[in-house]
């Protein structure tokens, strides 16, 4: 009954957003020569670093494109819903219409980081697709049902880490009220997710599983699609995801605990 | 009396966008932390001895990103987005009927930014030396005021072209679309995630024409020590401004003529 509820409200968001935003048609297909040119960019980058050498942290450049796939279908979906509705926090609470968001019936996590759709990001998932169709036939990976699975799982798994990143960035705006040059930080550092992690030395190896965890992000994922990855990594990835849910909530709901209004 | 006047416009100019800036101390602050991708870059290039093959020393290699991230912390540019948020506000009309190119505002801006953003840049690099005590170097006082000479070109190549686009607002609304376009080539051609010298032949036959290698390339090559063709390099990016520069007039006073304030 609830569940259904929300589903018909996010129809309805869906519907308002895609009306908007196609209104700007040339905006997408731009969006998509920029989609392309930007993954054909770090092919590019990625042959320089294996013009010379065959493996990089232990990967084939044939299995170093894997991770290229999966980073693109992610920063698709940071491009299709994260980055339009949580740039939107930030407005929200700047202009105080925080206030009329959390006076609807709904859940206000819901309404906020579901509101927005911006479609050319779909383009970079399809991309991503096809790439990961071309990996899977040139690694010679074979498709069979728990090889699905377990892919889907991880894949899930990274986007809550992603998403929870993303929200947990976007809800320190009701303390600093412009947080907008800290998405770009964890932007930059998202970056790194485009390259096997082993390729970094020990230090940022670290680093990146434990204070950013992109390791958990792409190179997991990337692993299981080549059938390498351990049993305990995925659990650990799971357990992960699910803490940083949990996490990226709680604080959601201490956080608005802070909300003053724009003119109390 | 007329140089008189337009040196106090200028120093009026720098001085309001100077103190706006130091507003933002905490915003730049960001921004420069997220310029380190060219760190992130070196960490791979020298982890997994890949400048071996581009007969780049680790100590030359790492100077050469260190100045890839000062070049690139000086020759940052967003024109477009200024200049997109104030034309779908309405701003431009005021600024017009000034006797003063909105531009030079925007450039007063830049400059402003840049000073603010130098002691950030500073301690970036601090932290650096001290993981990498074997790179400090001191480059003689004649290659230092031509390497901040051909930054500051680079500065001016970039502000040029991005306010080309700008104009284009004149006619699109959202003109920083086709920014995010332009911005593909020059993170993967301009030498910041890699330096041109180890791009493979079928690039580097044609890349010295194009714009990009004299963005990051060349300046941080010349600051750093690395071989590079200083007049060369430093009459390259003459010229592209001499180019770039009438076709800004010329799309500018075009953009005017179509321009209808809001409402009209």
């Amino acid at each position: 009954m609830n569940l259904r509820k929300y589903l018909i409200v996010y129809k309805k968001f869906l519907h308002t957003s895609l009306a908007s935003e196609l209104e700007y048609k040339t905006n997408i297909l731009i969006d998509l020569i920029t989609a392309i040119l930007s993954l054909l960019g770090s092919i590019f980058l990625l042959s320089i670093f294996f013009q010379n050498n065959g493996y990089i942290g232990g990967w084939k450049f044939e299995q170093a494109l894997i991770i290229q796939s999966i980073y693109t279908i992610l920063n698709g979906i940071t491009n299709t819903w994260f980055n339009p509705n949580l740039t939107e926090i930030v407005k929200h609470i700047r202009e105080g219409t925080l206030d009329y968001v959390l006076l609807k019936p709904i859940d206000s996590q819901f309404f906020i980081s579901l509101k927005k759709i911006n479609p050319s990001g779909f383009l970079e998932i399809m991309l991503g697709f096809l790439l990961s169709f071309f990996c899977i036939s040139i690694n010679q990976i074979n498709l069979n049902f728990s090889f699905l699975t377990l892919s889907l799982i991880t894949i899930i798994c990274s986007i809550c880490i992603l998403y929870s990143l993303w929200f947990f960035i976007s809800t320190t705006t009701i303390w600093f009220v412009k947080t907008w040059n800290a998405i770009e930080v964890l932007r930059s550092f998202l970056y790194i997710g485009r390259f096997p992690l082993n390729s970094f030395s020990f230090s940022l190896r670290i680093f990146f599983s434990v204070f950013i965890p992109i390791a958990f992000i792409t190179t997991i994922p990337s692993e299981v699609f080549l059938g390498i990855s351990q049993l305990w990594k995925i659990l650990l990835e799971i357990i992960v995801a699910t803490v940083f849910l949990i996490t990226s909530r709680k604080f959601w709901l201490f956080a608005l605990r802070f909300y003053s209004s724009a003119s109390s | 009396m007329r140089s008189n006047l337009i040196n106090r416009k200028i120093l009026t100019l720098l001085k309001v966008q100077y103190s706006n800036m130091l507003e933002y101390r905490v915003e730049i602050a960001l921004w420069a932390i997220s310029g380190i991708i060219p760190f992130f870059m070196l960490n791979i290039w020298t982890n997994n001895n890949l400048n071996e093959s581009i007969n780049i020393s680790d100590v030359m290699l790492s100077r050469y990103f260190l100045c890839a991230f000062f070049v690139r912390q000086f020759s940052v540019v967003w024109v477009v987005f200024s200049f997109e948020e104030d034309s779908l506000m309405g701003k431009v009309s005021p600024y017009l009927i000034q006797p003063l190119n909105p531009f030079f505002r925007y450039f007063a801006q830049h400059l402003a930014e840049q000073i603010t953003r130098f002691p950030f840049a500073l301690i970036i690099a601090f932290f650096f030396f001290i993981f990498n005590q074997e790179s400090i170097w001191i480059p003689n006082l004649g290659i230092l005021i031509l390497s901040i000479v051909s930054t500051f070109l680079s500065f001016m190549i970039q502000f040029l072209m991005q306010s080309i686009i700008a104009c284009l607002c004149f006619w699109t609304e959202k003109a920083s679309s086709i920014e995010r376009l332009l911005f593909i080539p020059t993170l993967f051609l301009s030498g910041l995630l890699a330096p041109v010298v180890s791009f493979p032949t079928y690039v580097k036959s044609w890349i010295y024409l194009t714009p990009f290698p004299y963005l990051i390339d060349f300046p941080a090559n010349l600051l750093s020590g690395n071989e590079t063709n200083i007049s060369g390099g430093l009459s390259m990016q003459v010229l592209w401004i001499f180019l770039l520069f009438p076709l800004f007039k010329k799309i500018w006073s075009e953009g005017t003529k179509k321009y209808t304030a809001m409402g009209s």
